[in-house]
């Protein structure tokens, strides 16, 4: 599997960055300091394990909101973050045009992305259209949540990339709530790696709160998809922890029992036993690592609290492609 | 010069911009081994191969969704929509994806592609294979929005829109494919995309128009030259961003302003050309700006009496034109 004691904390850590970067969030925004928060939280395990079986920085991705943990693992640092979800000048995703996590990083090969769901994935198939019209090796990586399969887009898209066999990999991440709606109202088979058959091409369903068990998966995936065999649809399977975003209120529609009872599975904790049973980590190096998590967090905050506003006349440009000034 | 019908102008440009840039390829349904329903695509599969001239599947959103992340790879698609009626399912791949690329990514991404589409009625098509929805599209900053009337502008304004950098809907007016002949240039050109064309100079009354429309507005100042009213008729062309120069200069010329369309009359693209004449020309302005336009029905009706009704032709607009010469 070719996951050595150096990469899995790397991994580790990735992950806990980006859940204490999405922690402080859901703080600033109960203090009223930021407007808007949406949460990745419980989903670091998919995110991290899929994006270290991509050659990061070659390899493409079309992600969707909650990924958070998959955007730190490509590069986006968590001052970029903090200075999206402030709506501060320099946010690369979009100048601080969109809303916090409608992700986008050119330096990284991340598409940017809109909000209505599912379209991002059509946008994949049709990059790995391209690549695959240049003869170039890459693959691409594209995200969604299970709810977002429902939608038309979702199947138009993996059903081109299974007819073309297109180097494009969809993953899944299945929160299990769509805000509101439980899986069982979105589908009515009980993974979403089911839909692929009926479409042409694999579907693989893995627990994605085990790091090890995503990497494994995406590994088959990246292979078939750079050998030319084709696309591969993944679910990874995972709790949505908090609240669908920073205004909604998650008691309406299920009990404090059920969240209680997955916080089991907290991928955090999870990988944390796994590095320390396998003594790939010892407790203070982990306790180091959330020192570290936490100074450069805080650190982030104050250069983002510190940052400009973007200038009112910067929301007139760049509506045409003639007008962007920058290479 | 050659003379040759629109349909055929515009096959050539696409064979021409095939030729010139590598990066370029057709997509839609059945533009491969049938050529296209209309066979404007003809004879291009048999040249360029199916990579070049690709056959989608029978999903629209699919066409354009694919065709703008092949497009943020670097390709340069033309994405075919075989009636502009069946572009509905991709209204949100345009209005949500391509036309709000740059703006939204502070111009990281950008998505040069052209989108056409026959619209249009007088065909027997009834209500589906009739409309004309310009109006949508040319409410939408980031999308350009180009209509010829005839087979030289045809050839040279697609072959602007397939090298311009944005995304370009190109609506072709079907009744004219093979009804509408004229000499197109020998050798390479292009005709600017934003530029406006006086088609016949005259001094009474200014019609605005473009498309089919524009063609019915010739045949009609020509008859009403017989009557000593001299019409001065402007083919607007690109219809966003629409060219207010050429507009403004006309309709001070002549001081009275008709502007013909074969959309619906309430909300349709004249009602802007109206506006933008009386915000500013109002003073040079001698009669009220008139609208002759479809009516306010959701489409063009099957019967040939109800196509009939509908549709405007050169003897409605000839008494329009008369009847605001006199005022």
């Amino acid at each position: 599997m070719g996951l050595s004691n150096e990469i899995l904390l790397d991994m580790y850590w990735t992950m806990l960055l980006a859940r204490r970067t999405d922690e402080r969030a859901w703080v600033l925004h109960r203090q009223g300091k930021i407007a808007f928060h949406i949460s990745g939280i419980g989903q670091e395990a998919a995110q991290v394990g899929a994006a270290f079986a991509l050659q990061r920085g070659q390899d493409w991705i079309s992600p969707y909101y909650r990924d958070l943990a998959l955007m730190l693992a490509v590069g986006l640092t968590p001052l970029e973050f903090m200075l999206s979800v402030m709506g501060k000048k320099g946010e690369p995703s979009s100048g601080a045009r969109q809303m916090p996590s409608h992700w986008g990083l050119r330096r990284a090969n991340v598409l940017s992305h809109s909000a209505p769901v599912a379209t991002q994935t059509l946008h994949a198939s049709g990059l790995g259209l391209a690549i695959k019209l240049k003869g170039d090796k890459h693959v691409v990586l594209t995200t969604i949540g299970e709810g977002s399969t429902s939608q038309g887009e979702w199947y138009e898209a993996v059903n081109w990339a299974a007819i073309h066999k297109l180097p494009v990999i969809f993953m899944v991440e299945n929160n299990s709530y769509a805000i509101s709606v439980p899986q069982d109202k979105q589908m009515a088979v009980p993974s979403a790696a089911d839909k692929a058959c009926g479409l042409g091409l694999p579907g693989i369903s893995v627990d994605g709160t085990d790091i090890v068990a995503v990497y494994s998966a995406m590994q088959i995936a990246v292979e078939r998809a750079r050998s030319g065999e084709g696309a591969t649809v993944i679910e990874a399977r995972a709790y949505r922890l908090t609240p669908h975003s920073s205004d909604d209120d998650d008691r309406a529609y299920r009990s404090r029992e059920e969240v209680e009872t997955y916080k089991k599975s907290d991928p955090i904790p999870l990988t944390q036993r796994l590095l320390l049973s396998k003594k790939i980590a010892t407790q203070a190096q982990l306790d180091e690592m959330e020192k570290r998590a936490q100074t450069e967090i805080e650190q982030a905050v104050a250069d983002a609290t510190a940052a400009p506003y973007p200038s009112p006349e910067e929301a007139l440009h760049p509506v045409y492609a003639e007008e962007v000034t920058h290479a | 010069m050659p003379e040759m019908t629109l349909i055929d102008a515009i096959r050539q440009g696409m064979d021409e911009e095939l030729a010139h840039d590598p990066n370029v390829f057709i997509v839609g349904e059945d533009v491969g081994v049938r050529g296209g329903v209309f066979r404007a695509t003809r004879g291009l599969f048999d040249k360029y191969g199916p990579q070049r001239v690709m056959d989608s599947p029978l999903a629209e959103a699919s066409i354009i969704g694919v065709g703008i992340g092949a497009a943020l790879y670097g390709m340069r698609p033309i994405c075919e929509i075989q009636f502009a009626d069946f572009i509905h399912p991709a209204f949100n791949q345009i209005i949500n994806e391509a036309a709000k690329m740059c703006y939204r990514s502070n111009g990281d991404w950008t998505v040069p592609m052209v989108i056409r589409a026959p619209y249009g009625g007088g065909i027997g098509g009834g209500l589906y294979h009739s409309q004309s929805l310009e109006a949508f599209f040319t409410h939408t900053p980031g999308l350009k929005v180009v209509v010829p009337s005839n087979p030289a502008d045809a050839k040279g304004l697609l072959k602007s829109a397939v090298r311009d950098p944005n995304p370009v809907l190109f609506f072709e007016p079907k009744k004219g494919y093979r009804l509408i002949k004229g000499e197109v240039p020998e050798g390479e050109y292009l005709v600017p995309i934003g530029k406006a064309d006086v088609s016949r100079e005259g001094t009474d009354v200014s019609v605005f128009a473009y498309g089919m429309m524009l063609y019915y507005t010739l045949q009609a100042a020509q008859k009403l030259a017989a009557e000593d009213i001299s019409v001065e008729v402007v083919d607007l062309r690109t219809l966003y961003p629409v060219d207010r120069e050429s507009i403004l200069t006309s309709v001070r010329k002549t001081g009275k302003a008709l502007v013909v369309y074969e959309d619906n009359l309430t909300g349709g693209y004249g009602a802007e050309i109206a506006a933008i004449i009386a915000e500013q020309a109002f003073t040079d302005l001698d009669a009220p700006v008139r609208r002759l336009a479809g009516p306010d029905v959701p489409a063009v009706p099957f019967s040939h009496p109800l196509q009939d009704w509908f549709m405007l032709n050169p003897d409605k607009i000839a008494a329009a034109i008369r009847d605001l010469a006199s005022y």
